[in-house]
């Protein structure tokens, strides 16, 4: 049995109730971290636990922490990235759902960790059901005195709002989720300067997501000795990888960072549907790179996805069988893209577009020579040139497409 | 005719807004609260959340036409959308928002006459793992199939 840091009490049946989760040492780490640490201390064990943000990026948390500046005289704040929207993703719906108690304190020691005093957890407007879960663990909290003033006598105090968002895939963009937390369009901004320094109401500002932050507590529970060898060195701990598609048993499976992905799809998620053979597999949501069957003996963790041109994105598995059309596939990536563009830098809004157009009317039969290389230009076009990583997200699958099923989009021109 | 709030909805709206330093930062929650109970957010209800929050009605309409879920034009009383995204289309999603379309006489952004019904297709619901997935309202469906979608509709009264 793999030890689980996050999912093991998913099935316990009320779990998201505060006297429930207390039954089952509930809030030990945030009673210990206020009262026995000192925010240097919790900065140096997050450090030490190298735990990648879960979000997509695989940012070191600790780090992103250390970057707030510790001298001003302005608030600052903590943003919780809930705003699960990368296709394939479902493992922040399963933590806030089932364990929401987790998340907050996770929010909670990281608050106390850089000095934060008002905490928004922005989470999709969709998850309207969970958004009311989350509050009313917040409420339960709140009287039992784990949050508001003078958190465990420590002197701390937070306050935390649940603000939901409304449709907007852009607004998981760390920038554009400012944008939109402070009542705008989801149009990101130019980075530097980054949010640590100027962030949500141009102050100091913290982004971190719901898988991510709920790794706290095991990290100042067990220490980041315990929590790096759980998973990989510079990598470490375990997560939720959400298989979905073409396999016997789609779901959630918290695994050690570096679990194969071979195992994953064949072990754990029992294989393919139907006893099909495996086509190809999204590794880490819909803009993680493809990989072909032959590619999947790979560990999945963020720096052997990267060597091997790929991303461990957000750990969300897509698996596609071998019937599968990969230009259905295509399709429906460039409708995603060109959809959800927030239309700011001309690169991603014309190249999404475009592409989209192409792709369509290559489905519908009119495919022309040049097509292919056409696509794989205005996708080269839009890498490293827009604001945000949009443009990239929808750039990189859909060059991985063009390049490793080339074969097979021609015989839809021809 | 100006538009008025209940007053339990004018509490609620006072408490969210004081959650914020910046009062414009409610927006998007006074938006929600607003078409929950008005139905749509048209030029009237833009112009009421511009006087709630002390900003002009064009920031307000800038920021309902990019979001998904602000509804312009009232939606019937059950708003199911169908996840058109990737692992919901592998797992037959087509089918189901066929067999909607059928059972319903509507296409995706359509009401039915006796505006019980809007039918719509959206991107990933996150519900992957339950594909093929819709939502009607805020509640989630998965592992569709005509059998389950019979039983969903005609359950709805």
């Amino acid at each position: 049995m793999k030890e689980k840091v996050l999912s093991e009490h998913f099935s316990i049946d009320n779990f998201f109730k505060l006297d429930v989760y207390l039954k089952h040492n509930g809030y030990q780490a945030v009673t210990k971290a206020l009262t026995e640490l000192n925010p240097e201390k919790i900065l140096k064990e997050a450090k030490a636990a190298n735990l990648r943000g879960r979000g997509g990026a695989g940012f070191p948390a600790g780090v992103k922490w250390g970057f707030v500046p510790q001298n001003g005289d302005k608030p600052k704040y903590l943003c919780v990235n809930a705003d699960e929207g990368e296709p394939g993703t479902i493992k922040d719906r399963y933590i806030m759902t089932h364990n929401p108690h987790l998340l907050l304190e996770g929010i909670i020691i990281s608050a106390y960790c850089v000095g934060i005093n008002t905490a928004y957890i922005y989470i999709r407007g969709e998850y309207e059901n969970i958004a009311l879960r989350l509050e009313t663990a917040i409420d339960e909290a709140f009287q039992k005195g784990f949050l508001g003033k003078d958190i465990l006598g420590s002197g701390f105090d937070l306050d935390i709002t649940v603000h939901r968002g409304a449709g907007a895939y852009i607004c998981g963009e760390e920038t554009a989720l400012l944008e939109s937390l402070e009542g705008k369009r989801g149009n990101p901004r130019l980075k530097p300067p980054f949010p640590a320094s100027i962030g949500l109401f141009q102050c100091p500002t913290v982004i971190n997501n719901v898988e991510t932050l709920s790794n706290i507590p095991a990290i100042i529970l067990k220490g980041a000795e315990w929590f790096c060898a759980l998973g990989l060195p510079n990598d470490g701990g375990t997560r939720i990888f959400g298989v979905s598609g073409m396999v016997k048993n789609p779901g959630i499976y918290e695994l050690p960072v570096g679990t194969s992905l071979k195992d994953l799809i064949f072990k754990y998620a029992g294989g393919m549907k139907e006893g099909k053979k495996l086509k190809a597999v999204i590794p880490g949501g819909m803009s993680a790179p493809i990989l072909k069957a032959d590619e999947i003996d790979i560990a999945m963790d963020c720096d052997t996805l990267m060597k091997a041109d790929s991303m461990l994105g957000s750990g969300a598995v897509i698996v596609l069988d071998e019937d599968t059309s990969i230009l259905d596939v295509l399709k429906i990536i460039t409708k995603f893209y060109a959809h959800e563009s927030c239309g700011q830098c001309t690169p991603c809004r014309i190249g999404n577009s475009w592409i989209k157009k192409i792709v369509t009317r290559i489905s519908q039969g009119g495919g022309k020579e040049g097509d292919i290389d056409n696509i794989a230009r205005l996708a080269s076009n839009m890498l490293g040139k827009t604001l945000c990583p949009l443009g990239d997200a929808a750039a990189m699958p859909i060059l991985s497409i063009v390049k490793k099923f080339r074969d097979e989009i021609e015989t839809s021109i021809k | 005719m100006s538009l008025e709030f209940s007053d339990k909805t004018k509490k609620t709206i006072y408490k969210i807004i004081a959650r914020y330093p910046q009062k414009e930062a409610a927006l998007l929650p006074v938006l929600h609260v607003i078409q929950k109970e008005f139905g749509q957010i048209s030029a009237e209800e833009e112009i009421l959340a511009a006087s709630l929050l002390g900003i002009s009605q064009v920031k307000v309409r800038e920021v309902v036409s990019f979001y998904t879920m602000f509804n312009r034009k009232a939606v019937g009383k059950y708003h199911i959308q169908v996840c058109s995204n990737l692992t919901c289309t592998l797992m037959g999603a087509d089918n189901v928002l066929n067999f909607i379309e059928e059972k319903l006489g509507i296409k995706p952004g359509e009401t039915t006459p006796d505006k019980k019904f809007t039918l719509s297709t959206v991107e990933c619901l996150g519900a992957c793992e339950k594909a093929p997935s819709m939502m009607i309202n805020f509640d989630y469906y998965g592992y569709l199939d005509k059998e389950k979608i019979n039983k969903i509709l005609d359950n709805l009264e």
